[in-house]
């Protein structure tokens, strides 16, 4: 049986952004879907844990055309968000693990052992959306894109977008004994009229991609697992991203 | 830490981080939760935590001090069997029984939503369980049973009732 030397249960967001600290040693516990089987299964040894189910990190709140979602907002509360936000989260695993599962711990995923995670990123990249963080040199705000790429030692609090003009989801099917999404294309429309899209289901983290099916395949790294080879995303991802931007057109 | 698991106030010895799972069945006896995947996969560990169906094995024992858990121990008793205890058993919905607890909690948390006997409604709340036995169709079945309000004369099975015989050597 595991046990950590020290467990913090925050209770405000001051609170968890100073027992995270610089984030040295520390774990970081959202819905616990990740990181549980790591401990249980002993392939993760805790020193110091961070609970942020008390921290009041959760809730969406809207602001002048502005959402924000606090990183420990459960992926349930998503759901009916418009797309691509909404439907995405929609297609994350079951309704116990969406009630469960916190869109932080979702977005700070990297890539299980045997399937892609992080399925929220596709849609917030889509969306262009902003992440507040904390950790070493103190709170920072950024891209979401620069953040996916240096994330490690870092708590994230919340991420903020524009509400979208429109916005398409397209995902692979995944199998009823099998709960990570294989490949997804999130788009959305600004409200200045430019379209982004991006891919999840690769063998890092999400992508953005030019809009172009046909480059698509070349502009992402795509890997094999147990849920499907990189051959078969290739073949795949194209037809996601002509069937999202014929849905943004739609919507038009 | 203090648990409070079907109504019975319990002061839990584990660490913190120990999955709730573990307190559950290896420090309070309760064995009704099943330890299958221990990953979230498989839906056999669901307990009600404060009448929301959750994966005890995902959940560490410090982020539910306070709340009321719930185990199908806690949902009727071998005399008094709760309404979806008698569907179950009316509909023959359990056949090796690994999921059926599980499956029996997700259900519970469905009814108390007020769900209704809408199959595809139904299959979505039991989604997140895998029966290895494959017997959803009778589960789904028992589960829209108590959302109708049907009762049950558990002397004669659903099975039974309406046995089909469809030929062959026996």
């Amino acid at each position: 049986m595991t046990q950590a030397t020290e467990v913090l249960v925050p209770t405000s967001p001051d609170e968890a952004a100073a027992a995270f600290g610089d984030g040295s040693g520390v774990t970081v516990i959202g819905g616990g879907t990740i990181v549980m089987p790591e401990i249980t299964y002993g392939r993760l040894k805790v020193g110091k844990a961070l609970l942020l189910g008390k921290a009041g990190l959760s809730g969406v709140s809207r602001n002048g055309g502005t959402v924000t979602i606090g990183a420990a907002t459960p992926i349930a509360d998503l759901v009916d968000l418009p797309p691509p936000l909404g439907p995405c989260a929609a297609n994350v695993a079951d309704g116990e693990i969406r009630a469960q599962a916190t869109l932080g711990g979702n977005v700070c995923a990297g890539p299980g052992p045997d399937a892609p995670r992080g399925d929220l990123q596709g849609p917030l990249l889509a969306l262009d959306a902003t992440a507040r963080s904390t950790g070493p040199g103190g709170e920072r705000s950024e891209p979401l894109e620069s953040f996916l790429d240096d994330r490690a030692g870092r708590l994230l609090l919340d991420v903020s977008f524009g509400e979208p003009a429109a916005g398409a989801f397209a995902a692979l099917d995944y199998p009823h004994t099998h709960e990570y999404t294989v490949l997804a294309v999130s788009g959305a429309r600004g409200a200045d009229g430019a379209v982004r899209l991006a891919a999840t289901g690769l063998a890092d983290h999400a992508r953005t991609l030019s809009g172009d099916p046909d480059a698509a395949a070349s502009e992402v790294r795509l890997g094999d697992d147990a849920l499907a080879s990189g051959w078969y995303r290739q073949q795949v991802l194209p037809v996601l991203v002509r069937r999202v931007l014929a849905d943004l057109e739609e919507a038009r | 830490m203090n648990l409070t698991v079907n109504g019975v106030a319990h002061e839990v010895e584990s660490g913190p981080l120990t999955s709730l799972l573990d307190v559950l069945r290896e420090e309070l006896a309760i064995t009704s939760p099943k330890a299958g995947c221990e990953q979230g996969g498989c839906g056999a560990c669901t307990v009600l935590v404060d009448g929301v169906a959750r994966r005890s094995c995902l959940t560490p024992v410090a982020s539910v001090q306070g709340t009321e858990i719930t185990t199908v121990e806690g949902l009727g008793s071998p005399s008094d069997l709760s309404p979806l205890q008698q569907a179950f058993t009316h509909h023959y919905a359990a056949q090796c029984g690994f999921c059926t607890s599980g499956m029996m909690l997700a259900a519970q948390a469905y009814i108390d939503g007020g769900g209704s006997d809408g199959h595809e409604a139904i299959q979505e709340a039991i989604a997140g369980h895998v029966c290895r036995c494959t017997g959803y169709v009778k589960i789904i079945d028992a589960i829209a049973a108590v959302a109708r309000g049907d009762e049950f004369d558990l002397t004669v099975t659903a099975s039974s009732a309406g046995m089909v015989n469809l030929g062959g050597a026996v």
